[in-house]
């Protein structure tokens, strides 16, 4: 298999951001696990910006360390903007990913809108 | 660089010192091509007849049986195309297991493009055939039967004898993929009624890319390779003379003593399996405890998954291999995991260690203690452990 960058790995070993949110203002949650991965995400929201996130993933290295990348991405910046993070930004932060591994990227970011679209419902006025 | 432990026999061997100095003249002074005619050539033909003597001996078999191949993986080849095309005129049916090795199944499936048909025997939640099973399978038009002697994840080990009887009965090839088995268990070709079988060198200590096919006196096979009077002229290409040499003393050495080194290893083994079993919940030790290759150790642990084990015991120096689709290059996991009954998200958790005889007890237990505490550490990662 082609090797994991420096980045890869370091987020893998130390991620960021995990747990639960017990009172979040949005959860999302990607993938299923016949197909081996599972991405949980828990957003607290104040004024439209992301103050805080957590996440759990069941899954390989990739799928991990982009969800503990992801999460980093999107802390501090508004609905919009954490919207308009690709697969592509979050790989890139990563130093890349093996092409096999890039749907573990596609995963992160979808978690990320389904957390951003959940809260959406639960806040419409 | 820091310690390593090698946790991944099934996977490749370290070679073994003596073989790698039985070798090492056939890369330098010795480098006469065995099909030459002056004496420089005449040391390379030797050691080739020697290595062939080996082989021969560790399996109960003549020399003329044995045809040296590049792996494996050409052996499974040769075996499965060869019969299937040399005798289809009298059918064109095969009878294989669903646990086999790619090598097996890729090559059955690719006969299917040219009208043959396979029957992919099922296994229990053990990993074992049912004979019964096979003998139902057997219809006129079937020539080959290719059964593995032992599984290369879960180790299991099948029902040789019997399956080599039936064959026998009904008139039928019986072919044996033996990689994972040679020098864990004693492998008798008379006895055990075998056709053909397939062994690899680099999983006894040996060096890769050399292998054989031990292929029964009389039996129809065509060739693949085609080219000049090499081994036999049933398989063209000059030798590997340095690699011939090395399978040669790898087998006699990993055929020596198979009792009291199983002995040890069977231990070792045990003791793995019955020590993460207690410390670690909610774990499925996968295979049969007693039909299983001495040095093999497959477990699941549930709600994590196999890559992100193996990445994190190889950050504690320890080598070992999974079954997730991860691992695999592939989004499903192991085929063989789910043959035997196990679900999806329950696959993707595998991790299997394979041992040597090189392999401490003071080793397995410091591959416990940092195993106990990954698992711990991915389960609190993972959104199915709540």
């Amino acid at each position: 298999m082609e090797e994991y960058s420096k980045e890869v790995i370091e987020h893998f070993l130390n991620p960021r951001n995990v747990g639960e949110i017990k009172d979040a203002d949005g959860v999302g949650e990607v993938g299923n696990p016949v197909c081996g991965d599972i991405m949980r995400m828990y957003i607290k929201v104040k004024k439209d910006i992301i103050t805080d996130v957590k996440f759990l993933t069941f899954g390989c290295g990739a799928a991990v360390a982009t969800s503990s990348m992801v999460t980093e991405m999107i802390k501090g910046k508004s609905l919009e903007k954490a919207e308009e993070i690709t697969n592509i930004n979050v790989a890139e932060a990563l130093g890349g990913l093996p092409p096999i591994k890039m749907h573990c990227s596609n995963l992160a970011q979808q978690c990320v809108k389904a957390a951003i679209l959940d809260y959406r419902k639960k806040h419409e006025k | 660089m820091k310690k390593i432990i090698y946790l991944d026999n099934a996977a490749t061997t370290e070679i073994h010192p003596d073989v790698l100095n039985e070798m090492l003249p056939f890369f330098k002074k010795m480098y006469g091509n065995p099909s030459s005619i002056y004496s420089l050539a005449k040391s390379s033909k030797r050691g080739i007849n020697l290595a062939r003597e080996r082989v021969a001996k560790a399996l109960n078999a003549s020399t003329k049986e044995i045809y040296f191949t590049s792996g494996g993986t050409e052996s499974d080849n040769w075996a499965i195309k060869g019969i299937a095309f040399a005798n289809e005129k009298k059918g064109k049916h095969i009878i294989t297991s669903c646990i086999e090795h790619h090598a097996v199944l890729h090559t059955c499936e690719y006969l299917t493009k040219y009208g043959f048909e396979i029957t992919y025997l099922p296994v229990s939640e053990k990993g074992i055939i049912d004979v019964k099973e096979l003998e139902r399978a057997i219809r006129k038009d079937t020539t080959l039967v290719s059964i593995m002697f032992a599984n290369n994840e879960i180790g299991t080990i099948q029902p040789i004898k019997e399956i080599g009887e039936i064959a026998k009965k009904n008139n039928i090839y019986f072919h044996t993929d033996a990689v994972q088995a040679i020098g864990n268990v004693s492998i008798d070709v008379e006895k055990l009624n075998i056709d053909l079988l397939s062994l690899s060198a680099h999983k006894i200590n040996g060096p890769k890319g050399i292998g054989a096919l031990y292929i029964r006196e009389g039996v129809n096979i065509s060739s693949m390779i085609h080219g000049g009077m090499q081994e036999f002229g049933r398989r063209a290409g000059t030798e590997n003379v340095a690699g011939i040499i090395g399978l040669g003393k790898a087998i006699e050495l990993s055929t020596n003593d198979i009792t009291r080194k199983t002995g040890y290893l069977k231990e070792l083994r045990d003791y793995t399996i019955d020590e993460i079993v207690k410390r670690i919940p909610d774990t499925i030790v996968n295979g049969d405890r007693v039909k299983r290759l001495a040095n093999n150790i497959n477990i699941c642990f549930k709600y994590i998954e196999g890559e992100s084990i193996l990445l994190m015991l190889d950050h504690e120096g320890i080598c070992a291999s999974s079954g997730s689709a991860c691992t695999s290059g592939s989004l499903e996991p192991s085929h063989v995991l789910l043959a035997i009954g196990l679900p999806h998200e329950i696959a993707h958790g595998s991790l299997r260690l394979t041992l040597s005889k090189n392999n401490s007890k003071e080793e397995i237990d410091y591959v416990i203690e940092r195993l106990t505490a990954i698992v711990k550490n991915l389960r609190e990662l993972s959104p199915l452990n709540k």
